[in-house]
């Protein structure tokens, strides 16, 4: 027989059955939609939560402060990071392109009758280039200014639209704790990450500060900024050894301070969730197996049914092939059917959730082939025991067959 | 055209084995029209699954055309179901969801043969159903049906048609019809062998072999062929 005939025998006996083709397609619409939606879902985070966290700049070395430990006791001083130790870096570390030693907290601003609290970030003037920020008016302090200890603040645009609303905020006085700053400056808009606003902060002189307004002598970060990728290993190790001799730790003795790699925060943060969209998808991957299980049931029941069938084909001079391919097709075609209408749900599930959720979902080429593929491979693995059980009837037997 | 040599059939039924069939030697030759005769078990549903390839005999030898059945692999039996032998089964067995031509037409679609529609509507023509091509089996009378199932079994030319108690679920004179497009088509050279326990089908054949537990206890050419 040939195969055109073959799907039209097929085609025909799953016609006859409307409602039973369509329950048992059900199975495998459920699993490839759900397979097609969660993996977009997930990527689609994925893909959202590199890119910001990329924002912030990803050849940044940060340096933090750690516990002091003596003779195995540890105490709990975290104030181990001095400014100091910033401009050391700054001299002696080759390879990089700026330093930022930062000290932050939040603190009340107040301008005219309107007050906000933010975070205040005191820092050095290559703080701006380093996290990825671009003035949007005004300027940046200097480093005189700085020296100087001036009482000069730059403004995020959350801090601005607080404050401020639709008045430009340079020249005009703040007060942060009661002291009055001059606005010299604001910045673009970054974007606001779901637990973080990088915009709701402002940055004053780390002079300013320390001395002024927080009264501290530590530092509480040290951001550093590589000329390339490729070095933030090396600068790592040399950071490490120049603060350990600066901090007078014996070779026996743990770092008084942690030394992070932003590069690798952003690739475990992208293997988490990628993970993340592995479990998904395997999570969807199982509805698509139960859907394989289904096509079977019903194909088994259905050869039983048509025992009687089977054997007059057999009898009037079908091939044990071709019994079998006429209930294998019968049963990628199922699947076939309901992968097609699985896909276009998974894509409609997938923008609805990015419509409703406002996150960009991304279906992709390769997760559209993936659940396809599946399908018919399920299809043709779950077909195979029924349609091999239907071609090894004993034609006398299934004659009988009432 | 056909000839076996002490063939039979064992079935087992647990430890019991059952012997359905004992040592028949038979020789039919082509053109023939033969009635089997026999009480139920005696062994001629038994005899036409052998000669119909639909069974493997326990022992003993069939000779097909002058081919040795044991010699055919599954695929070969498979073809020489489809091209020399046509099967009427007593209940019809016709497909329930296609029409009667699409029955007449699946022994062509499976012999890969061209033109099937035509020919196909070409021997419902033969059984004179041309007019029904397009009913389905529920929509035909019991004779009908038959009708459409001999038209099935001659679509593809054989050489041979097995026909097992065709006029069985039949009355009379459906039954008489029945018959004689056996007969005419054994005019024309089909070789036609029958199960029967009605001597009045009987009769429609020239020779007359009758069974009796698994073994052929007579065998007689007809002295008188009803027409």
């Amino acid at each position: 027989m040939l195969i055109f005939d073959l799907f039209k025998m097929a085609i025909r006996s799953l016609i006859a059955n409307t409602m039973r083709t369509f329950l048992t397609a059900l199975g495998m619409i459920i699993g490839v939609a759900s397979v097609i939606s969660m993996i977009s879902i997930g990527e689609g985070a994925r893909q959202q939560t590199l890119s910001t966290i990329a924002k912030f700049g990803t050849n940044i070395i940060t340096i933090k402060p750690g516990k002091k430990k003596t003779r195995h006791v540890s105490s709990d001083n975290v104030n181990t990071l001095v400014l100091e130790d910033a401009e050391a870096i700054n001299t002696l570390i080759p390879l990089i392109t700026g330093v930022a030693a930062q000290v932050y907290r939040s603190a009340q601003i107040k301008y005219g009758n309107k007050n906000t609290n933010t975070t205040v970030r005191g820092t050095g003037i290559k703080y701006l280039e380093i996290a990825n920020f671009t003035l949007y008016q005004g300027r940046y302090f200097s480093s005189q200014e700085v020296r100087s200890i001036r009482r000069v603040a730059i403004l995020g645009s959350t801090v601005v639209k607080n404050l401020f609303g639709d008045i430009t905020p340079i020249g005009k006085e703040i007060k942060i704790d009661g002291s009055n700053y001059l606005i010299i400056g604001s910045t673009i808009p970054k974007g606001a990450l779901s637990w973080f606003d990088p915009d709701d902060q402002i940055f004053i002189p780390v002079t300013t500060a320390q001395k002024r307004l927080f009264g501290v002598n530590n530092i509480q970060s040290i951001d550093i900024q590589a000329e390339k990728i490729e070095d933030l290993e090396i600068i790592k190790e040399r950071v490490e050894s120049l603060l350990r001799i600066r901090h007078g730790i014996r070779k026996t003795e743990e770092s008084d301070f942690h030394v992070q790699n932003s590069s690798q925060w952003l690739n475990s943060w992208g293997d988490a969730a990628k993970t993340f969209t592995y479990l998904l998808g395997g999570i969807a991957g199982i509805s698509l197996l139960v859907g394989g299980i289904g096509i079977m049931n019903i194909m088994l029941v259905s050869i039983t049914e048509r025992t009687k069938e089977i054997g007059i084909r057999i009898a009037i001079g079908a091939k044990k092939s071709e019994i079998m391919q006429q209930f294998l097709i019968e049963s990628v075609l199922i699947s076939f059917i309901g992968g097609g209408i699985g896909i276009m749900i998974g894509i409609m599930i997938s923008r609805t959730v990015s419509k409703i959720g406002g996150w960009d979902t991304i279906v992709s080429n390769q997760s559209i082939m993936i659940a396809f593929g599946f399908s018919v491979g399920v299809g043709i693995f779950f077909g195979y025991y029924p349609a091999r059980k239907a071609a090894n009837l004993n034609p006398i037997d299934a004659l009988r067959y009432e | 055209m056909i000839k076996t040599n002490n063939l039979s059939k064992t079935y087992r039924l647990g430890k019991v084995s059952v012997h359905a069939m004992i040592d028949v030697s038979i020789c039919i030759q082509g053109g023939e029209f033969v009635a089997v005769m026999g009480p139920s078990g005696s062994g001629k549903s038994t005899l036409m699954n052998l000669l119909g390839c639909l069974d493997q005999p326990s022992s003993g030898s069939y000779h097909l055309e002058n081919f040795d059945i044991k010699n055919l692999n599954q695929n070969q039996l498979a073809e020489v179901r489809n091209k020399r032998i046509g099967f009427v089964f007593q209940n019809f067995n016709l497909l329930p969801r296609a029409s009667a031509l699409e029955n007449v037409e699946l022994p062509l679609l499976y012999g890969r043969v061209k033109n099937s529609q035509i020919l196909a509507l070409k021997a419902l023509e033969r059984v004179g159903l041309a007019k029904r091509s397009k009913h389905r089996p529920n929509e035909l009378s019991g004779g009908e049906r038959q009708r459409v199932a001999i038209a099935r079994a001659i679509v593809n030319k054989p050489a041979i048609v097995l026909a097992d108690e065709p006029t069985g679920n039949l009355d009379t004179s459906t039954g008489n019809e029945i018959m004689s497009i056996f007969s005419s088509l054994n005019s024309e050279g089909t070789t036609i062998i029958l199960v029967t326990h009605e001597r009045a089908i009987a009769s429609f054949a020239r020779r007359t072999i009758e069974m009796k537990d698994g073994y052929i206890y007579k065998d007689k050419i007809n002295s008188e062929i009803a027409v």
